[in-house]
């Protein structure tokens, strides 16, 4: 077909005509497409947080109990001149079931005692001593005080235990829930913010636990992950894209860092129970074994991270370098990486969002254990936020469903806040050229 | 260079409307060098100069000298291995993992491929300003005082910015600039971008400045201003520019080299080449027929 034939072209105007009312139905189907997709993922994500906030929710609130506390020095066998080892020692647990009689005089049977004595909760005498302790001064005075509910009581009071269900089918007794509703009438019952969610460790008792213990225990296992892969990803970054010679075996070490990336994770606990602990000693469920582990993980990431970042400095630059005299070092310290930073940063916190969420190469090496203290250090046992997630899932009591979400929660606010230092570190440390 | 020669380069006389010859049509022979590839008080010798990419050869055994303060042109079509020529000259070819230099390069009559030449220090004396102006993502300032800093050739903070304003009032950007020496490098137009790239070599003080089509990515008043530049550096710097432009050659000038192929078909003073060349090549690229 010769091009300059008029009623060729004539033809062609009328081929392309109807070939474009198919070229933008398809288009259109596409995007329709597109759309549906971001639609659908986006309302998923919504169930899901949705779902996660409203269970969580209970176990941001504490219900109290406010009982009026007789301090009377002599029962405690204290006086204001009393050591703090003494005054560890005191039975103030007495002094709060005296109390609890006194507002229900009625109560004689041994067996409605301990029910009337577990309406406060077991960490109630201690929250006692530590007042006392913090101020001896109260010694010999009547105050009240507000003690931490039980969480069967929490429970009625949230309304998760449902009061007009038959007394064979509740929880929480007859005698019990008027128990309850009299302090509720007499206003002793109130809620507040649960302060002592985010301020104590683990507890077997579900209105004691806490996630203080796995954010620390979070935060030391990242440092020791970030203070291990960072520098070691860089360096390796660095020299695989700038230094090293182009021959087979540096070939072998690339295909092997990407093959890293994808051994499950577990695998890496594996190694890290038989090498670090088993071999090396190291001490069982502590963070810095943790963080070993976990930047074996992260090492990869960053590593193919950071590459792609500095492959992508433009070559002008490093010849700009050179043609000044600057040696190699110079040319990527004084210009490469500066340039490349935004995105080694990127994959570096990309990594660590990784590592914060990693489950199960912890529980290989010991980080599963039920540890109520708070870690102090990286050598001190504890876990972290992902497995204090399914330690509480895992546990029966009502009350651990609120803060197995509330847990979740606190994890997604950790993520959510490293992707956001990671957007604002690249947008800083981006440069124009 | 006369405006006669300048006007019938830039207007190519009619007769010459005959389609483009190709490499075929033009029956090379290749010969040795035409002309003076020789000169007095040579600054750079370069003897039977080959380069290969892997086994690809890039340079044709090219021997040339390049005279102390004054500035010499390289043309010829592109891909005819002028760049890579100019780079052997500060050995920015060893960044190159399968490039390969052989043959004999004296900068003073040292040679830079010996052992014991070190590639930072003689990138230190022979400078080099690139095709598209590349600044650090950097100030103005810094941008211009980062060779004197990483080589050490000043004492404290007033002698660095004594050197700074020296080099820019050199590259004729001081006016421009002086109030904003803070301000991203990055921020200049195009034109101003390159005089900062060459203040920033100026500011090393080297001794040959190389320069890889400076003008070819720049407006024709920010070229007009890079000649002007060039033509005030020659007092004190030996330059080599590559260059696409018959006519920034011819105006910029003192010697030309035409290269082909990989080969260096002629050298000469720049009237000569450009008014009466003895090559055939050469005549058939000034005029226009190829390139």
């Amino acid at each position: 077909m010769s091009l300059e034939n008029t009623e060729n072209s004539m033809n062609n105007t009328e081929l392309v005509k109807q070939s474009l009312k198919k070229r933008y139905i398809k288009e259109r189907v596409f995007k329709l497409m597109g759309l549906f997709s971001i639609a659908t993922a986006i309302l998923f994500l919504l169930i899901l947080l949705v779902d996660i906030a409203s269970k969580a929710m209970p176990a941001f609130s504490q219900t109290k109990i406010t009982l009026p506390i007789n301090l009377d020095a002599e029962k405690l066998g204290l006086d204001v001149s009393s050591s703090k080892q003494d005054m560890m020692g005191a039975d103030f647990r007495t002094v709060i079931r005296a109390a609890l009689l006194k507002q229900f005089p009625e109560v004689t049977k041994r067996k409605e005692k301990r029910a009337l004595y577990s309406l406060t909760s077991m960490g109630a005498e201690f929250q006692l001593r530590d007042m006392v302790i913090e101020n001896p001064d109260l010694l010999g005075q009547s105050i009240e005080v507000d003690f931490m509910a039980d969480d069967d009581v929490d429970a009625v009071i949230k309304g998760s235990i449902d009061r007009n269900l038959p007394e064979s089918d509740r929880r929480v007794k007859d005698q019990k829930l008027s128990w309850i509703e009299t302090l509720e009438q007499s206003g002793q019952i109130s809620t507040g913010f649960n302060w002592h969610f985010f301020s104590s460790g683990d507890s077997r008792e579900p209105e004691m636990a806490g996630i203080k213990g796995a954010i620390i225990g979070s935060l030391y296992t990242l440092l020791v992950t970030l203070a291990l892969s960072f520098p070691v990803a860089v360096a390796a970054a660095i020299y695989l894209e700038e230094f090293a010679p182009k021959n087979r075996f540096i070939d072998f070490i690339e295909i092997n860092i990407n093959n890293l990336a994808a051994v499950p994770s577990i695998v890496f606990g594996l190694l890290g129970l038989a090498v670090f602990i088993n071999f090396f000693s190291m001490p069982r469920s502590a963070p810095v074994v943790g963080g070993i582990v976990l930047s074996l993980m992260t090492l990869p990431t960053i590593i193919i991270a950071s590459r792609s970042a500095i492959k992508a400095v433009p070559p002008s630059l490093r010849e700009a370098a050179l043609g000044l005299g600057a040696s190699k070092m110079q040319s990527v310290f004084h210009h490469v990486l500066p340039a490349a930073l935004p995105g080694i940063l990127t994959g570096t916190i990309i990594g660590m969002a990784q590592a914060l969420g990693e489950t199960a190469p912890l529980l290989m090496i010991g980080m599963v254990a039920f540890i109520v203290d708070i870690p102090q250090s990286v050598v001190d046992p504890s876990t972290v936020l992902p497995i204090q997630v399914y330690l509480w899932a895992d546990s029966p009591e009502r009350g651990f469903l609120a803060k197995t979400s509330a847990a979740i929660m606190v994890l997604l606010f950790f993520l959510v806040a490293m992707n956001a230092i990671a957007i604002y570190l690249r947008k800083k440390f981006e440069k124009k050229w | 260079m006369n405006e006669a020669v300048l006007n019938e380069l830039a207007e190519p006389p009619t007769g010459v409307n005959a389609p483009p010859e190709t490499e075929d049509s033009l029956n090379i022979e290749y010969t040795d060098t035409v002309g003076q590839p020789m000169c007095e008080n040579a600054k750079f010798r370069t003897k039977n100069v080959n380069v290969f990419y892997a086994d690809n050869q890039a340079i044709h055994d090219v021997s040339l000298d390049i005279g102390a303060h004054q500035v010499i042109a390289l043309i010829g079509p592109s891909g005819c291995g002028k760049s890579t020529y100019l780079r052997t000259l500060n050995r920015m070819n060893d960044t190159i993992d399968i490039c390969r230099v052989e043959g004999q390069i004296l900068l003073d009559e040292q040679d830079i491929y010996a052992k014991k030449q070190d590639p930072v220090l003689l990138r230190a004396r022979v400078g080099m300003v690139f095709q598209k102006p590349n600044p650090f993502p950097k100030s103005i300032y810094d941008n211009v005082a980062y060779g004197p800093k990483i080589h050490g050739l000043t004492r404290n903070k007033s002698e660095l910015d004594d050197l700074v304003e020296e080099a820019l009032i050199k590259a004729g950007l001081f006016q421009e600039v002086k109030d904003r020496l803070h301000a991203p490098g990055t921020g200049l137009s195009g034109g101003q971008q390159q005089r900062l790239c060459i203040a920033r070599t100026i500011a090393v003080q080297p001794e040959v400045i190389l320069m890889d089509e400076p003008a070819s990515a720049l407006d024709p008043i920010a070229t007009a201003k890079i000649e002007e530049l060039i033509n005030e550096l020659k007092e004190n710097f030996t330059i080599v520019i590559v260059t696409h432009s018959m006519q920034q050659a011819a105006r910029v000038s003192q010697r030309t080299a035409y290269f082909h192929m990989g080969r260096l078909i002629e050298v000469g003073e720049t009237d000569q080449i450009f008014t009466n060349p003895a090559h055939e090549l050469t005549e058939k690229y000034i005029t226009g027929r190829f390139g």
